[in-house]
This record gives C-alpha cells, sequence and structure tokens, in this order.
C-alpha cells in the first residue's frame, strides 16, 4: 500500500472517528422529523457537511422552496469557496483537473484544517487517504443514527457531541501558541463570533454567514497587522 | 417523505454544496503572488475553526457546565499539542464526568 495514502488515512482517522458521533446525532434528526434511514444516509453521501445538511434538513421537513434551499446552501457554505482558494495554493503538481473535482467534494472544514497544517505541497495518494476515514465515518454515523438513534442513552450522546469541537482545538491551538499571528486571529474570531452570539441587534445572523463574516474580518485584520513575506514560510 | 420531492431538494442541496467546492479549487490555478491575498488565505483557517468551535462548544452537551469542563480539559491539551483523536476522546471523558459529578447533587 502507497505510503502517501496510508499517512492521510491515519491522518484522517480522528477525523472519521469525530464525525461518527456527530453524524450519528444527524441521522436521528432525519428520521424523527420524518425521513426514512436511506434517505438520511443519501444525504450524508452527497453532501459531506455539518451545518449544511442541518440547515437543509429543516428546509426540507418544512417544505419551502428549492430556491430556498439553494440560498441557504450557498450562505452556509461559502466558507468552502475560500478554503478551497486557500487549499488550492498548496496542490502539488500531480493534483489536476479531474482529481482536483474529485478531491474537492471531500473539502470539509477538518480535512481541509489538517490538509493545510502540511509542511510540503499536497499528493493526491495523501488527500485520497485522507478523505477516505472521514467520508466512511459521516455515512456510517448517519445510518447508525438514522437506524438506532433512539437506543442511546443521553448521557453518551451528550458526551460525543463535543467530540468534533475539541478536535477544532487541536487543530488550532498549538500554532496559536507558537505564531503571535494565527494567535490574534483566533481571538478576533471568537470575539465577533461571541459579538454575533450574544448581541441583542445580531442574534438573529444565521450561523453559517457568522462563520463567513468572523473568517473575514479576522483573516483581513491578520494580512493587514501580519503580512507573510516569505512564500516558503506559507505553511508553518 | 415522497421520495421524488425528496429527490430535488437533495439535487439542489448536494449540486450546490459541491460547486462551491469544487470551482474554486479546479478552475482557480494560478499561484498567487499578492502577499495580501496570500495572508489573507493562510489566516482563513484558523479563523473559521475558531468561529465555529466558540460558542459553539458551549451548547454541544445540552449542559453549559459539562461542556465548560470539555472546554478547559480540550484546551489544556491542545495547548501541549497532544493529537486530534487524543483531545477529543479527553473532552469526551471530561463531559462524562461532569455528568456523573452532576448526578451526585
Amino acid at each position: 500500500m502507497n505510503k502517501l495514502f496510508l499517512k492521510g488515512v491515519k491522518h484522517g482517522l480522528p477525523i472519521g472517528l469525530g464525525y461518527l458521533s456527530v453524524s450519528f446525532a444527524f441521522g436521528t434528526q432525519c428520521t424523527s422529523g420524518g425521513l426514512s434511514v436511506l434517505q438520511a444516509l443519501l444525504i450524508s453521501m452527497t453532501n459531506l457537511t455539518s451545518a449544511g445538511q442541518l440547515a437543509g434538513l429543516q428546509v426540507m421537513l418544512a417544505g419551502s422552496s428549492l430556491i430556498e434551499m439553494a440560498l441557504t446552501q450557498f450562505i452556509i457554505n461559502l466558507r468552502y469557496a475560500l478554503m478551497g482558494l486557500s487549499l488550492g495554493q498548496k496542490l502539488g503538481p500531480t493534483m489536476n483537473t479531474p482529481r482536483r473535482m474529485f478531491f474537492s467534494f471531500a473539502n470539509t472544514d477538518e480535512i481541509f484544517a489538517v490538509a493545510s497544517a502540511q509542511p510540503e505541497k499536497l499528493h493526491h495518494h495523501y488527500l485520497y487517504g485522507l478523505m477516505l476515514m472521514p467520508y466512511i465515518g459521516w455515512s456510517l454515523g448517519t445510518l447508525l443514527g438514522a437506524a438506532a438513534g433512539a437506543i442511546l442513552p443521553a448521557f453518551v450522546s451528550n458526551a460525543l457531541g463535543i467530540a468534533i469541537y475539541g478536535m477544532f482545538l487541536a487543530i488550532i491551538l498549538p500554532p496559536a501558541r507558537k505564531e503571535k499571528p494565527v494567535r490574534a486571529v483566533v481571538l478576533i474570531a471568537i470575539a465577533i463570533s461571541l459579538l454575533f452570539s450574544y448581541a441583542p441587534m445580531l442574534k438573529g445572523v444565521s450561523g453559517g454567514f457568522v462563520v463567513i463574516i468572523c473568517a473575514v474580518v479576522a483573516a483581513t485584520l491578520g494580512a493587514i497587522l501580519f503580512p507573510i513575506q516569505d512564500e516558503g514560510r506559507n505553511a508553518a | 417523505m415522497s421520495w421524488p420531492t425528496y429527490l430535488l431538494y437533495l439535487a439542489v442541496m448536494a449540486g450546490v454544496t459541491y460547486l462551491i467546492r469544487m470551482l474554486p479549487l479546479t478552475v482557480f490555478r494560478k499561484e498567487i503572488k499578492s502577499v495580501f491575498i496570500r495572508s489573507f488565505l493562510h489566516y482563513v483557517p484558523y479563523a473559521v475553526l475558531a468561529a465555529m468551535t466558540i460558542p459553539g462548544i458551549l451548547t454541544s452537551t445540552g449542559d453549559i457546565r459539562t461542556a465548560i469542563a470539555g472546554l478547559v480539559v480540550a484546551v489544556a491539551m491542545a495547548w501541549r499539542g497532544m493529537s486530534l483523536l487524543s483531545v477529543a476522546i479527553g473532552a469526551c471523558l471530561a463531559v462524562a464526568a461532569a455528568q456523573g459529578v452532576l448526578l451526585l447533587f
């Protein structure tokens, strides 16, 4: 088996395990809302995104229009366009157009974060390995949740709910500790995010949109205050 | 839900999500020269994940007290550079422990 592929699988394993618990919760919501087990599974297998699927499920169950579905998905998932642009700069020469089209399906927040944190240009074998376990975890979790959601005690599902956030923290904190610019960007993003969650005027803005605003403002301030001059250093 | 209705929703949902992911990665191939844009893109992932974590983590367990226990443990472990899986499991165990402690009262 290819070494780069195996390295990717290893890096993807914690993401897959994290997804298992998050998608389990999604699966339960699908069937309790009136979807069949297969319908729940197909959403996860064709979308592979947490916030977008949750919002999409609500649009479906409310019987809203297809336009509203498209708009909701567009706004909530717009951050992936930023991530795609960012990751596009890190892809190695083996990433031709069909491979880019294939991998981009799996460019989730977590896969993107892990791939971005690699010091070298990315090879398609590594990326294929990286997307494998998250895809299995996300699909399998949805299937199990849809089929057996009611069986799991709240004690367990509550504890699992935090898994994905633990993973996020493990991705952002080590570089935030080492590099002052990253620390500043993280703190700015948190401050804006808190503002939108608790300030009376801003509370109504949808979650996906808040993430975009935070990302654009914090990353812009970071780029103005701490521009990265040396091209080779970009991977740090 | 009836399959024809469901499939229409699914097609729109998956189609929009895929295009947003695929187009920037596939169409835009040039190496970006602008220092500002390069720096901006470098900082995007950290900003996105930070904004998704705070305050989302506080409502992830159904009880803000157990969530804070998980947050504290996760931050302590992540700060020391422990692996993604260790931090995720540590946070879950901290929430489970906090739920156990709350049961005593």
